[in-house]
């Protein structure tokens, strides 16, 4: 499993995020940009929260007879002559892809850009076999590619944190000679891929959807990188994550309309593809054709808590509202599934050892739940997660476990708190400070600078408002506030 | 019309002021209140953390303590903590014990502007304040709670008061609750991006419905040594109120 892109600790990738203030800049502009064409997208459609309802409900309908659906598109496939393999690990998806290219002696691999592909780490798989070249040929797929293959950042701009400049340097390595323009620069890219494409012998692609009742692979691309893919070499290759399947093109069409409008705000991509293995009279597609459908992991959330996050159809809009996200950009989840998304769906593919910091790494303010397009509940399945994480494996997240226990015993008791409203004013004494603040209205019984055990994290950051005696507290108020009612009362 | 005060235990332990300008406010508009004394926290500390095994009790406490009265309403000044008892039904959807006290708690509860708004159907309190002021729209009040125009509405209606409206007014503070202590570093760079946002519109009067909110924004204000007032809406709608100024919905403007 190869999701993960660094080894180091959660808080090294938090702190090397904040130090790099392009990408933060970069991340903040494109959401910000993003916000404005999402909703205009959204509100051309109209009625986007039934829109919602749609898409919810065929995901929701798809993942309930996920095997049906499966053995009907598999069917569908291998009746036009394709095949199908149904691979439970990325071991054995890679194996299987590698067979296929030694048979057909591929050495020149095109691939458009895919998430489970990245998931399953197959272009360095492929580039083992001896006299072997792959291309990827979305732009920043292939950006990240020349540059010493980087990770990426976001699983719909996977070069958000890359500015032009740097794009140029890696371009001049290509013997790019141009400015740091993005249209000149595109312009080199589209020929240097072109002329590789035309000598391809194996296209490797993702799928956005399969559709299960023809068997044909729907691709949304802005680049048409993936109808070249899919047209020009002899042998194609289609890898899907087996929970992307819709019933027919009817749900594909409902889909493919809420994905480019809450991916990149669009009404439609610039193309949108339905294809498969090239059929009688047709002059072009692949005369030999491949499906992997791949589990690694997503079954672990098959009938769990968890089971919405397989409703997810890849658009990141939950990346491009996410507060955090903003901050910590995508190398800060150390997942190639970054964003909310990612926080859900990390520890599911791969366990809780490796990513069980991430459902922490949020404020849970439900700005992704609010826009997903297939309403799957992303703030409560990361409440979810960390129910888990505490309630049942007992892990301990740097939180002191005996003192959120404590405080579970402290607010189920109202003498408890009782007494703590008392004493809270002079047990607070020896941490306050009565000094003057610029703030007005906040700290009326003065502050808190700095204070211990697991409430550092606030202080570290930011001022306490000091506890007020209890005879100012608002339950003493009240007190005397109903008595004077009622002595007003009877003297009426 | 009979209200329960939800204090919340932000309120209780922090800011007294809150409280009281929110009885204040509403006895003035004709509710007679009343404070059940074992309420102590809606649960999300624990809840929200994993611990939901201890949150149950606290669930439990809660909704005996806020059901104790005869009370048509339960009011409270915090849209995050009202939402969470607007979740009860569904946590407690399968506790034979609870889950129907759970749905009546919930169908009662409200967020302080949003009775006052929605419920009584008051468009002025007829406060007054001489400022200029920005307002910061808590994620769980608009999202969880779905409320996202009393404030507004109620805020115009100030005598003086000049709202002007925030940038990035969709992206959270940085508080939510223990994410706050646990992750300081995060929450930091998001608190700081909204103190930002605050300065650059030039407001004096920083205003929410969610004191939580208040007192991280607020916090870091004083740590970075910004002067500002932090101001609850209770605060706002109870300051220099002239009651012949109250006017509800669907009311002719002056008499």
């Amino acid at each position: 499993m190869t999701i993960s892109t660094s080894d180091k600790p959660f808080l090294t990738r938090v702190k090397e995020s904040e130090n790099d203030h392009f990408m933060q800049q970069s991340v903040a502009k494109a959401q910000d940009a993003q916000w404005d064409k999402r909703t205009a997208a959204r509100e051309e459609l109209g009625n986007w929260e039934q829109w919602r309802d749609l898409g919810e409900q065929i995901r929701q309908h798809v993942i309930k007879y996920l095997p049906d659906y499966l053995e009907q598109f598999s069917d569908n496939v291998e009746k036009k002559g394709g095949h199908v393999f149904f691979a439970q690990t990325d071991e054995q998806a890679v194996n299987y892809i590698k067979k296929i290219a030694k048979e057909k002696k591929a050495h020149r691999i095109v691939k458009s850009k895919s998430m489970v592909t990245t998931e399953i780490n197959l272009d360095k798989a492929l580039l083992s076999l001896p006299e072997t070249s792959i291309m990827e040929t979305d732009l920043a797929e292939f950006i990240l590619q020349e540059d010493n293959w980087d990770e990426p950042t976001h699983i719909v701009f996977p070069t958000l944190h890359k500015n032009r400049d740097q794009i140029q340097n890696v371009f001049k390595k290509l013997g790019y000679s141009g400015s740091n323009d993005p249209e000149e620069m595109a312009k080199f890219a589209r020929k240097y891929l072109r002329e590789y494409f035309m000598q391809a012998d194996l296209g490797i692609t993702g799928c956005n959807f399969a559709i299960a009742d023809n068997g044909m692979i729907n691709l949304v691309t802005n680049e048409g990188n993936a109808d070249l893919t899919m047209a020009i070499p002899k042998t194609q290759i289609v890898v899907m994550g087996m929970e992307r399947i819709v019933p027919s093109l009817k749900e594909a069409e409902v889909l493919d309309n809420m994905l480019s409008r809450s991916a990149v705000g669009q009404k439609l991509t610039s193309y949108c593809s339905f294809s498969g293995p090239q059929v009688n009279g047709e002059s072009d597609g692949p005369t030999d054709f491949h499906v992997v459908i791949l589990d690694n992991g997503r079954s672990n959330a098959l009938g769990t808590d968890f089971e919405p996050v397989l409703q997810c159809i890849r658009c990141g809009a939950c990346l491009n509202v996410c507060p955090i996200y903003r901050h910590i950009g995508g190398h800060g989840y150390g997942s190639i599934y970054p964003g909310p998304i990612g926080a859900v769906l990390s520890p599911v593919l791969d366990g809780y050892e490796k990513f069980g910091d991430l459902p922490f790494a949020s404020s849970l303010c439900a700005a992704c739940t609010e826009t997903c397009p297939v309403r799957i509940p992303l703030h409560q399945l990361l409440i979810k997660h960390r129910k888990v994480m505490m309630d049942k494996l007992k892990m301990d997240h740097s939180f002191n476990n005996v003192l959120m226990k404590g405080a579970g015993v402290a607010t189920s008791s109202p003498i408890l708190f009782k007494i703590a409203l008392e004493g809270a004013h002079m047990g607070s004494a020896p941490l306050s400070k009565s000094k003057e603040t610029s703030v007005d209205n906040l700290f009326n019984y003065g502050h808190i600078e700095k204070a211990p055990s697991i409430a550092s994290g606030w202080t570290d950051v930011r001022d306490l408002a000091r506890p007020p005696k209890h005879s100012d507290d608002f339950r003493s108020w009240y007190k005397k506030h109903k008595k004077e009612q009622q002595e007003g009362v009877s003297h009426d | 019309m009979k209200v329960a005060i939800f204090s919340t235990c932000v309120v209780d332990l922090l800011f007294p002021n809150v409280g009281q300008a929110m009885v204040e406010v509403l006895e003035r508009i004709g509710c007679e209140t009343s404070l059940p004394t074992n309420q102590v926290c809606c649960g999300q500390p624990t809840y929200n953390s994993g611990y939901h095994k201890e949150s149950n009790k606290v669930f439990y406490n809660e909704i005996d303590a806020l059901l104790s009265t005869d009370a048509d309403y339960i009011v409270g000044p915090a849209g995050s903590c009202v939402a969470m008892l607007r979740q009860y039904p569904h946590i407690l959807k399968d506790n034979p014990d609870y889950s129907k006290k759970a749905q009546e708690l919930a169908d009662k509860s409200y967020e302080f502007s949003q009775f006052v708004y929605n419920i009584l159907g008051v468009v002025d309190a007829g406060a007054q304040l001489d400022a200029v002021a920005t307002y910061h729209r808590s994620c769980h009040m608009t999202r969880l709670l779905g409320e996202k125009t009393a404030p507004f509405a109620l805020l115009d209606n100030v005598k003086d008061l000049k709202m002007v409206p925030l940038p990035h007014l969709e992206n959270c503070c940085g508080f939510g609750g223990t994410f706050s202590v646990k992750e300081p570093e995060i929450s930091k760079q998001m608190v700081d991006e909204k103190v930002d946002s605050i300065i650059s519109t030039g407001a004096r009067v920083l205003i929410s419905a969610d004191a939580s909110c208040l007192m991280n924004i607020g916090g870091r204000f004083s740590r970075r040594n910004e002067n500002i007032k932090i101001m609850h809406i209770a605060e706002v709608l109870n300051h220099n109120v002239d009651a012949s100024r109250i006017r509800y919905k669907n009311q002719p403007t002056t008499v």
